[in-house]
């Protein structure tokens, strides 16, 4: 209930709402006699200080009549959603309890009758009945069965499946005790709410009905019956139809207000504040830039609100022709590094860096344009989901050939024919015919190539490359890299590249950077990786690889304990809880990343 | 009706023969249940006169009319054969075109409706454009606005107007625009069809509700597409925002945009009866609410089933486009 009233909307449906029932209560005592009160004198007026909304062809107050008419409008409603929840409720919950063909038979009545609108039906039987508040109501209250059949009808399949529904079954209770018993009770909540939302378009239609003249007639009135009396006289005097009007808006208005709240209350779930607090991030003296570095970054963080920072401090730097392996667990930051450095981490992420150099450019320090187009030409990603990563909507080639388009100018045929040249250079058959294509045409493996002919599309320095085989099968995997590596060869470009998969990374890089918890922990040429670490936490994922010798009758060997979460990380070495060497300073004091050895850093106090 | 599944189902289609037959088996249902429905709806339409009390000819004529004039009516409607005869001659009539004759004006009803539906068809069809018009870029300029929950003032002003927008129902639309532009300001006809100005506020009153459900619609499919995969290349690519959201996002959210439009289609003839009575339209609507009034039973039983006629056609172009548009719905729909 709260929660109900914590947002503007659901605060203004509640209280509409809860006035239209004090009218519904309190109008005819206090109203009624006025309402009914005969003045020959006055009739047909327009607004006056004594009547502001008018009077009728009897001289009677238009306004006293709307606070009377209150009454009668939310009883045929509730009457009318009684109707279609009772009818719905019984129809939708009977499949999961009839036999087969008589569940189908009752399943597809509700699916015809449920696009169906109520209107219509309130007209038939209008015309059965004849003119009168009870066809509008019968005619009503069953178009609104289907809706509230078909909700029962999910929720029933769903708790008719479930176990203790089949063991009543097997104790031989029957059917309709089945229904009452143990379906029904477990499914009123997400009804109730359907309630609210339905008695509000009962009212609505019912004062659609009384407007049109088809549903309440005289001597009883409705705010749709008034409607309908005031609207012949709207030309003389509009107050006397906007009057009933907005009541009726305002009743619709409270209802549908409160029945998207109560939705919205119902499927809010709660999160947990996190107030962990901003991390204090040594700032290291920055060095020199190295101008022959393709890509370099210095003291990289990124900051969510709350103080969450899954990236910390981080520095890398890639030469040109590189492959450079960027290994963590999920969760450590690795992805999250590769979206900072593409200028991609999504709102309201913040990105703070030391210094973000990308083929010798300070990107600070360029101007908008100019960072564009670096970007957009000498950078070129692949994530992880080639399924998801090409536009459905749109061919393959001019998914291509667009990057040439905005970023070089070119004409459109220069740009698709670039575009086919550069599908035939990742090896993909037919690059004319595939570049017509549509994604969902295409293999996951080739989807993965087109994603990297996307990037050559440009004159890529550098080539991000995040998962881009995790989703592919073993075969397409294999051939994926020895693309990667022919291109890095081919065109001097260098790539990071990105995997949890200590053994394709071993495979593929030169050199290969461990992030954990937000932070590089070890870097190392690819050659020492098996025998040289000296990081404990790269030690146990190299240790963890089964290789051929590995004894199969024993349990695969795996890190204990989990990563800790961004928000969780202490002061001292993040890895500490999970390390066998871990000492008092390691959960107390941060190490730093120190050189060790040719080529090769640590972060660790133990290391020695 | 999410990203991947969609995929999935296009991966089935490359697949080819099962999905083919799965295809071929949701459209020959869908046309079994339109049948089906449509008979019943016929069936519904003959029983809706025997299901009036008492007798429908004395009930519009009037108790004082003459007792041959009333014989002479019940054997010209053919009430006096069995019941079983007069629903085979109705419906081997309503399939040859021939709906009866009104009781007041002497006209055949199929006249009646040839004259009126395509007023009412331009009604209901020009304000799912317009509404489709105003809602799609609404909802895609509130969907890019707050991406990833930025903005929450404006996706409160959003939600909240497009709530009140939707609660609002169309015929409370037409008197308020009524009472406004056409009496107060004088800006537009306050009633009736012929100049372009009749049609603006009778398909505005009728859009604006349908508008603000197909922007919420659309600005959810903006915020999904939004957090794609495909999105975060285009952004890697560094093209230009509007190329992103116009060429790459825009085509992905029209799916279920169309979609709910065309169901929403079904609720606005509905609602076209009440905006023809307020505008004193020319359409079907104005004459059902004439003919019910009246008692003019012909009339209102063939309107009727015209009416019923109209929305299960919508529903089963909606349903199979939808089926066509997106493999997955087709095959795992039972």
């Amino acid at each position: 209930m709260r929660q109900l009233l914590r947002t503007p909307a659901g605060l203004a449906g509640t209280i509409l709402v809860a006035l239209m029932v004090v009218v519904a209560i309190i109008g005819p005592p206090i109203w009624g006699v006025e309402a009914e009160r005969i003045n020959p004198s006055v009739i047909l007026q327009g607004a006056s200080d004594a009547h502001p909304l008018g009077t009728d062809n009897l001289g009677r107050d238009i306004l006293a009549r709307v606070m009377v008419a209150g009454r009668l409008s939310l009883l045929l409603a509730l009457l009318t959603t009684l109707i279609g929840a009772v009818v719905g409720t019984v129809l939708g919950a009977l499949p999961s309890v009839l036999p087969r063909r008589g569940a189908r038979l009752v399943t597809g009545t509700v699916n015809a009758l449920v696009a169906f609108p109520g209107l219509l039906l309130a007209m038939f039987t209008a015309v059965v009945t004849g003119l009168g508040a009870k066809g509008a109501v019968l005619g009503i209250g069953v178009a609104i069965a289907p809706s509230f059949a078909r909700l029962t009808q999910t929720l029933a399949a769903s708790v008719a499946g479930a176990d203790y529904v089949s063991a009543a079954r097997m104790l031989g209770v029957p059917r309709m005790r089945v229904m009452t018993r143990h379906v029904l009770p477990n499914i009123a909540e997400p009804l109730i709410l359907n309630l609210t939302q339905a008695l509000g378009s009962a009212l609505l239609a019912l004062a659609g009905m009384s407007f049109l003249g088809l549903g309440v007639q005289p001597p009883s009135f409705d705010w749709g019956r008034l409607l309908f009396e005031g609207f012949n006289r709207i030309y003389d005097s509009p107050a006397v139809a906007l009057g009933p009007a907005v009541a009726v808006a305002l009743a619709g208005i409270g209802f549908n207000l409160l029945g998207d709240a109560l939705a919205r209350a119902a499927a809010r779930t709660t999160t947990p504040a996190k107030t962990a607090p901003a991390p204090v991030v040594a700032r290291q003296e920055i060095e020199e830039p190295d101008p022959e570095a393709v890509l370099e970054v210095r003291d990289l963080t990124v900051t969510f609100p709350g103080g969450v920072t899954p990236v910390r401090g981080l520095s890398l730097t890639v030469a040109p022709g590189e492959i450079v392996g960027l290994v963590g667990e999920s969760g450590s930051g690795k992805s999250l590094t590769a979206s900072a450095i593409g200028g991609l981490v999504p709102y309201p992420g913040e990105v703070t860096t030391g210094r973000l150099r990308l083929c010798g450019a300070d990107l600070d320090e360029l101007a908008e344009h100019e960072r564009r187009k670096l970007l957009g030409t000498s950078l070129a990603m692949v994530f992880q989901d080639p399924m998801a990563s090409l536009n459905p909507a749109l061919r393959v080639g001019g998914q291509l050939a667009e990057v040439a388009t905005v970023h070089q100018g070119a004409s459109r045929e220069k740009a698709w024919d670039r575009a086919v040249d550069r599908l035939d250079h990742v090896h993909i058959p037919e690059p004319a015919r595939r570049a017509r294509q549509h994604p969902h045409e295409l293999s996951g493996g080739m989807r993965q190539r087109v994603v990297i002919a996307m990037g050559l599309m440009g004159t890529p320095r550098l080539i991000i490359a995040d998962e881009p085989t995790t989703a592919l099968d073993v075969t397409v995997q294999r051939q994926i890299l020895r693309l990667l590596r022919q291109v890095t060869a081919e065109t001097g470009a260098a790539t990071l590249f990105i995997s949890h998969d200590i053994a394709v990374v071993g495979e593929l890089c030169h050199r290969v950077v461990v992030m954990y918890a937000g932070r590089v922990v070890e870097e190392l040429p690819v050659d020492q990786l098996v025998a040289g670490a000296a990081h404990p936490y790269t030690r146990a994922l190299v240790a963890s690889l089964p290789d051929m010798d590995t004894d199969r009758s024993q349990p695969l060997a795996s890190i204990p304990g989990r990563q800790p979460a961004p928000a969780e990380v202490g002061a001292g070495c993040a890895f500490a809880s999970r390390c066998e060497l871990a000492t008092d300073r390691c959960s107390t004091e941060l190490p730093p990343l120190i050189p060790y050895g040719k080529a090769h850093q640590v972060a660790c106090w133990e290391a020695q | 009706m999410a990203g991947i599944p969609r995929l999935q189902g296009r991966r089935l289609l490359a697949g080819g023969v099962s999905l083919a037959r799965a295809r071929s088996a949701f459209l020959l249902r869908h046309l079994v249940r339109f049948v089906i429905s449509l008979a019943v709806l016929l069936v519904a339409s003959f029983a809706m006169i025997h299901l009036i009390p008492g007798d429908p000819v004395r009930a519009s004529l009037g108790q004082a009319a003459p007792i041959e004039l009333i014989e002479a009516r019940r054997a010209a409607l053919g009430l006096d054969q069995p019941i079983l005869t007069q629903l085979g001659t109705y419906v081997r009539n309503v399939l040859s075109g021939d709906f009866g004759t009104s009781f007041l004006s002497g006209e055949p009803v199929g006249d009646v409706i040839s004259a009126r539906l395509p007023n009412t068809l331009a009604l209901a069809l020009l304000a799912t454009v317009v509404a489709l018009l105003i809602a799609v870029p609404l909802g895609m300029w509130a969907g890019v606005r707050t991406e990833n929950g930025r903005n929450r003032g404006t996706e409160a002003t959003f939600t909240s107007a497009t709530g009140t927008a939707i609660a609002v129902p169309e015929f409370l639309y037409a008197i308020v625009l009524v009472a406004v532009f056409a009496i107060g300001l004088g800006w537009f006809p306050p009633a009736g069809k012929g100049a372009p100005a009749t049609y603006v506020l009778p398909i505005l009153s009728l859009a604006i509700a349908p508008a603000a459900m197909i922007a919420r619609i659309s600005r959810v499919e903006t915020l999904r597409e939004l957090g794609s995969d495909y999105v975060r290349l285009a952004r890697a690519k560094r093209l230009p925002a509007a190329r992103i959201y116009i060429r790459h996002v825009l085509p992905n959210t029209l799916t279920a945009t169309l979609t709910i439009g065309g169901l929403l289609l079904t609720g606005l003839i509905a609602g076209s009866v009440l905006v023809e009575y307020v505008f004193a339209w020319p359409g079907l609507g104005l004459r059902i609410v004439e003919s019910i009034t009246q008692k003019d039973y012909p009339v209102a039983q063939g309107v009727i089933l015209v009416y019923g006629a109209i929305v299960l056609v919508v529903n089963l172009l909606v349903d199979v486009l939808l089926g066509v548009l997106d493999p997955t719905s087709a095959v795992k729909e039972t």
